[in-house]
């Protein structure tokens, strides 16, 4: 599915400083006492383009937010600050029924294909819910377009009358798949959807996905820890660390030429044969992804850098473009 | 909920696997059998019952049970203090005690349901609203609580079904509150939301049928306890009022013969003994059926 970024079409995301905390404070003493208890800074100022027909991947460490600016994107969760853009419409000014209508467009496809799909529910009512909550069809309709969907994403009318408990967790991904898409989307967010997964069902899932997007002309924010499976998907690549987009750009550009230290450290994790090119300048990266209840000053990046200097210690660097739709944010990129 | 995969496994529903796993168990189904039994000895209990449960026949006085001396087959658990047939009146007793514990807990349980799926899915102030109001609920004590209702509204059927209901739909509330809550984080509520299903949508036809299981479980549990506070209430004197047969005033009615004619309290009591335990012991094989992790 990594056809070449289509930079002349217009945006059908725009994230524009878009934040969503955490607050976690607890109860009526810590409001009485005006405790200001724990704010967990999930993403923060995060802008994003995605075009449609893209396929925008999205990769970081785990706890660095990915899923949250996912659901975020699509206003599963509200947004503390910052708004979203779809298709020219901000989703913050919709009332809820006009939200329920846009929902169709919107949907988002699972990590975990135990948890995503009600167990008391067969596959006939799993699929059928979506049409029947926005009314779109029933009786024969409703049977021949679940039935459609189903052979879509590679499973048989068989499957119709079991429960998830009876399915492969490939085969469940497939039916988490099909559940997205009975409404006809525009925007997918794809959450982690093979994460979970065998290495060889990963391949045929995302085979599927690819599939689907070029014949239902979908638009993708593909998560995922795993660059393999993000270069083989993506478009373009936003990297996440802490909250924040530190890179985005086009796949070649961010994977071939990689400018800040975080996505370079992160290719560099990539266990590669010996003597391949572009080795040498990459450095190992070290410790933990720092606790976003307590993120550092400055850039976030700076504890663990290699190459942090003084300044990336006080400053937070400004998001600079090293090439048209490569940018970085990072002090030492100019 | 289990990660195993299911291979070959006929396609049924989860509900139908659980009753299956609950047959499965000859001690569970023994119970379910004594239990439904008393349900229909109750509902039939015109039809079954030898004699008018309050017909007193003076000459019978402390007639004791058939197998001892001077009793009669006709009478077969002997008769009270006013000569009135104690196996009629436990057929009919089974009725106050049923009804009263099935209706608590209908009551209760519909009313702990939906508290506990809005508190425990919205949130925010409705949740702080019943929460607290479950806490002060709580801080009384139970017999006590519904002593001093009765007392206020005076005994009758209805009042003694509201007493006890005031105080009893917590427990499911607390229960499907806390089960709301970590069900309301899971994907498949997540997906449901974005799929456009409206809050009410999602509480009941998504979380409700998953958390059903604890529910149906802690309710009878609970309903042998009702059955029991019921049985105190009656034999406090502040039950259905005499001459109406109830397995707890029977108890107090026998208690002044104890030493001459103990099958006056012996055999009410044993009812209760006999209903309550199996009712517990099918709210354990259920507990057992609905949870996958404690099968075998």
């Amino acid at each position: 599915m990594s056809t070449s970024a289509i930079t002349a079409a217009p945006a059908l995301v725009e994230m524009r400083g878009l934040t969503r905390h955490y607050d976690s404070r607890r109860g009526l003493w810590g409001r009485l006492t005006g405790n200001p208890g724990v704010l967990v800074q999930a993403v923060n100022g995060v802008d994003l383009d995605i075009r449609r027909g893209e396929t925008v991947g999205l990769i970081g460490e785990s706890g660095c937010g990915k899923s949250t600016l996912g659901r975020v994107a699509i206003r599963l969760h509200e947004p503390t600050a910052g708004s979203v853009r779809f298709d020219g419409t901000d989703l913050a000014t919709l009332s809820p029924l006009e939200l329920k209508r846009l929902r169709r467009r919107l949907q988002i496809i699972f990590q975990d294909p135990y948890a995503s799909l009600n167990p008391r529910k067969s596959v006939l009512e799993l699929l059928a819910t979506p049409l029947r909550l926005h009314a779109l069809a029933s009786g024969p309709e409703l049977a021949d377009r679940v039935g459609a969907m189903l052979q879509a994403v590679g499973l048989g009318p068989e499957h119709l009358r079991r429960y998830p408990h009876q399915f492969s967790g490939g085969q469940r991904q497939r039916i988490g798949i099909a559940r997205a898409l009975m409404l006809e989307p525009d925007f997918v967010v794809c959450d982690e959807p093979v994460s979970a997964l065998d290495v060889s069902v990963q391949a045929q899932i995302i085979g599927l996905l690819g599939r689907l997007k070029r014949e239902l002309g979908l638009t993708y924010l593909f998560i995922s820890h795993d660059i393999a499976v993000i270069g083989h998907v993506s478009d373009r690549i936003a990297v996440m660390y802490l909250g924040e987009i530190v890179e985005e750009g086009p796949r070649d550009a961010v994977l071939g030429d990689p400018r800040h230290p975080y996505t370079q450290s992160l290719l560099a994790s990539v266990p590669r044969i010996e003597g391949t090119p572009g080795g040498a300048r990459r450095q190992r990266l070290q410790g933990d992804l720092p606790s976003p209840v307590a993120p550092p000053p400055g850039c976030k990046f700076h504890p663990r850098c290699p190459v942090a200097v003084a300044r990336c210690a006080r400053e937070a660097p400004a998001t600079t473009a090293v090439r048209p739709g490569h940018r970085v944010r990072c002090h030492l990129v100019t | 909920m289990s990660a195993v995969p299911a291979a070959a496994r006929p396609a049924r529903s989860p509900v139908l696997e659980n009753l299956a796993a609950f047959a499965a168990s000859k001690l569970s189904l023994t119970c379910a059998v004594l239990v439904l039994g008393c349900v229909v000895l109750a509902i039939a209990a015109p039809l079954v019952a030898p004699h008018d449960p309050n017909e007193a026949d003076l000459f019978r006085r402390l007639q004791p049970p058939a197998w001892m001396e001077g009793g009669e087959i006709a009478y077969l658990l002997g008769c009270d203090a006013l000569g009135r047939d104690i196996a009629s009146r436990i057929i009919y007793g089974a009725r106050i005690s049923i009804f009263i514990g099935a209706a608590v807990i209908l009551v209760a349980t519909t009313i702990g349901v939906l508290a506990g799926l809005a508190a425990g899915y919205l949130r925010g102030w409705v949740d702080v609203a019943i929460s607290r109001l479950v806490d002060i609920l709580l801080g009384f004590p139970y017999l006590i609580f519904a002593i001093a209702l009765i007392a206020m509204t005076g005994p009758g059927l209805q009042n003694i079904i509201l007493a006890l209901a005031y105080k009893e739909w917590v427990i499911p509330c607390r229960v499907v509150r806390g089960e709301t809550l970590a069900a309301r984080e899971l994907e498949y509520v997540e997906a449901a939301r974005a799929l456009g299903g409206s809050s009410r949508y999602i509480m009941w036809r998504e979380i409700l049928p998953n958390i059903l299981s604890p529910v149906i479980v802690v309710s009878t549990v609970r309903m042998a306890h009702v059955i029991i506070l019921e049985a105190s209430l009656s034999f406090l004197g502040l039950g259905v009022q005499p001459p109406t047969a109830s397995w707890g005033s029977m108890v107090a009615d026998g208690r002044a013969f104890m030493l001459d004619a103990w099958w006056v309290s012996t055999f009410p009591g044993l009812a209760i003994l006999v209903l309550v335990l199996s009712i517990n012991v099918v709210s354990q094989g259920l507990r057992d059926a609905f949870d996958p992790r404690m099968r075998r």
